[in-house]
């Protein structure tokens, strides 16, 4: 069973092809990124590197977000027109849960972060468990992140933060938790593709390939703006 | 000789679509999936909407024109998709889609010049002899294009502001008309009686150039006295000294431009191009001067993937090919394709 995994949703790209649980070939790249212009290119030398071609693959995961809209954008549609055109089942992976991998101690709070500007971020809450998996402890939520320090605050043991995210808020988690706040190190802040099909063979594949879209975790202004008009005259809308 | 089949992608503003071309020439499908009902709640078209909204249709569209056309991606001679101008996150998903399509099936890709585009759809209604020249016209651009021959492209003028599409949903706006405005003035002039006279942007002799800021302001001037003065006011009429003064003026440039080339063919693209009163106005006066005028029919007008895989067609006889690293550019340049054009762009 041949995996491909993309990441593309914050500004690190991941990208890897890995057979039967083990690595062939992995991209990581943290610098002078443009992921419209270099998610294919990576994409095409994993194949050439592992000497295979895009119909050999048996199943393709995504991170699916929150992050970067466009840069979320660019990985799904990547992967799901792949996904349709080959004929190959999608998983698609929380952006945050492919970070909170990269802890591998069990029982700690993982809690990985993407800055949203203006003190809000897009954050959730993941433990792994003794055997090895990742549980969800708190879903994925646009919030701010006083809210979510307060809610920590009444919680006990230590807190791992990590992510693209991490270092703009780490002074004010220090603050907040004490001695429990953890900082991973610089390379946990990084996603990587293989971790992510690591979780992708865990979870369910996308039923509808075509109706699979980006969880942004957040509405677009415009539309906040015109539901605010409408007073609580509210359509099915996005 | 063998036939060339090319899928087309167009993901510039609000339409996802998606067709397959025969040889550049014959329309073996053509789908498009607009998201106007979506946009119309915000009077014009939000970008990061427009972008989510690409993303729920891109493979389905394809999927659609591929089975409509009865070929399989095996039966594809390369893939062409709109890299040019347009709102940046819509182009990128049909950039990418295209790329990893492409990328899937072993076929190359082509980044197509969404105007070129729009002037190529005259190749799928009846043809294009050159040299000639185009008049591209939407919401966008209003540009007058010479076309010596296939491929080559040179810009003889263009608006200094607004293009004539964003004025027409401007003063629209204005006169309190449902967005998207053009086809709602248009039809307003035909019904209208009598019109305000607005002041036509000649600019300086002998320009090909157009400014539409000038009669915007004429025409917001003349609502706001209006209602100052307590006086209703008539929109058929507004909306008919409004189309005047575009359609006179586009139309004597379009003529003289088409006489100082000596050309023997004018062609019209783009949204605006759909509009009755220009297009009755260019017919007649084009006539008169024995220049035949081609427009292609509306839906070749507005935006749809079968002119970007048009373009492609020829773009892809001509030995273009993109790459991997292809993206999407929202002030992408119209560049010609033919030889003396790739030694010019080097
Ligand atoms: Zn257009």
């Amino acid at each position: 069973m041949i995996w491909l995994g993309l990441d593309t949703s914050n500004l690190p790209l991941s990208a890897a092809l890995v057979r039967d649980g083990e690595l062939l070939v992995e991209l990581n790249s943290a610098v002078g990124l443009n992921h419209s212009e270099g998610a294919m290119p990576a994409v095409d030398e994993l194949f050439g590197r592992a000497g295979l071609a895009p119909s050999d693959i048996d199943a393709i995961a995504v991170a699916e977000g929150p992050g970067s809209y466009t840069g979320v954008r660019i990985g799904v549609t990547i992967a799901k027109t792949l996904a349709w055109t080959l004929d190959k089942p999608l998983t698609g992976v929380s952006s945050l849960r492919v970070l909170a991998a990269n802890v591998l101690s069990p029982d700690v709070t993982i809690c990985p972060l993407i800055d949203a500007r203006r003190g809000n971020v897009f954050a959730g809450l993941y433990k792994r468990t003794r055997q090895g998996t990742i549980e969800v402890v708190e879903e994925d939520r646009h919030q701010a992140f006083s809210d979510l320090l307060d809610r920590l605050g009444e919680g006990e043991g230590p807190v791992v933060f990590l992510g693209p995210g991490a270092s703009v808020h780490w002074e004010t988690a220090g603050e907040a938790l004490g001695h429990r706040a953890v900082r991973a190190h610089a390379g946990q802040d990084i996603p990587r593709a293989s971790l992510l099909i690591d979780e992708a063979q865990n979870l369910p594949p996308v039923g509808d390939l075509h109706s699979f879209t980006p969880e942004y975790r957040r509405i677009p202004e415009a539309v906040s703006n015109w539901r605010k008009s409408q007073e609580g005259n509210v359509p099915d809308g996005r | 000789m063998k036939d060339i089949y090319i899928l087309g992608i167009e993901t510039s503003c609000d339409e996802t679509a998606a067709s397959v071309v025969r040889n550049g020439r014959e329309i073996v499908s053509n789908v498009v999936a607009s998201q106007i009902e979506s946009h119309k709640r915000f009077g014009g078209v939000v970008p990061e909407v427009a972008s989510r909204h690409h993303v729920e249709q891109i493979t389905l569209v394809i999927e659609q024109a591929l089975r409509e056309a009865g070929i399989t991606p095996g039966g594809l001679n390369a893939v062409a998709v709109t890299q040019g101008p347009g709102l940046v996150g819509a182009l990128l998903v049909g950039v990418n889609a295209a790329k990893a399509f492409a990328f899937a099936h072993g076929l190359p890709v082509i980044g197509v010049h969404h105007i070129a585009g729009h002037v190529y759809a005259n190749r799928l209604a009846g043809g294009m002899e050159f040299p000639l020249v185009a008049l591209i016209i939407s919401g966008g651009h209003t540009e007058l294009v010479y076309m010596e021959r296939d491929g080559s492209f040179e810009l003889i003028g263009e608006t200094r502001d607004d293009a004539a599409g964003e004025a027409y949903d401007k003063v629209a706006r204005i006169l309190g008309l449902p967005y998207p405005g053009g086809p709602h003035i248009d039809r307003l002039a035909h019904e209208a009686e009598e019109s305000v006279k607005f002041p036509r942007a000649w600019l300086e002799d002998g320009s090909y150039d157009f400014s539409f800021s000038g009669l915007k302001s004429a025409v917001i001037n003349y609502v706001h006295n209006a209602n100052q003065k307590g006086e209703t006011v008539d929109p058929a009429k507004v909306a008919a000294g409004f189309q005047e003064s575009v359609v006179e003026v586009v139309t004597g440039k379009t003529v003289r431009a088409a006489k100082a080339f000596g050309v023997q063919q004018v062609i019209a693209a783009g949204g605006v191009a759909a509009n009755r009163g220009l297009r009755d106005s260019l017919a007649e006066a084009l006539g008169k001067e024995e220049i035949e005028f081609h427009v292609p029919p509306l839906n070749l007008c507005t935006d749809n993937a079968a002119m970007i895989a048009a373009a492609g067609s020829s773009m892809f006889e001509a030995g273009v090919r993109g790459d991997l690293r292809m993206n999407g550019k929202p002030g992408l340049e119209l560049l010609g394709w033919t030889a003396e054009n790739e030694q010019k762009n080097r």
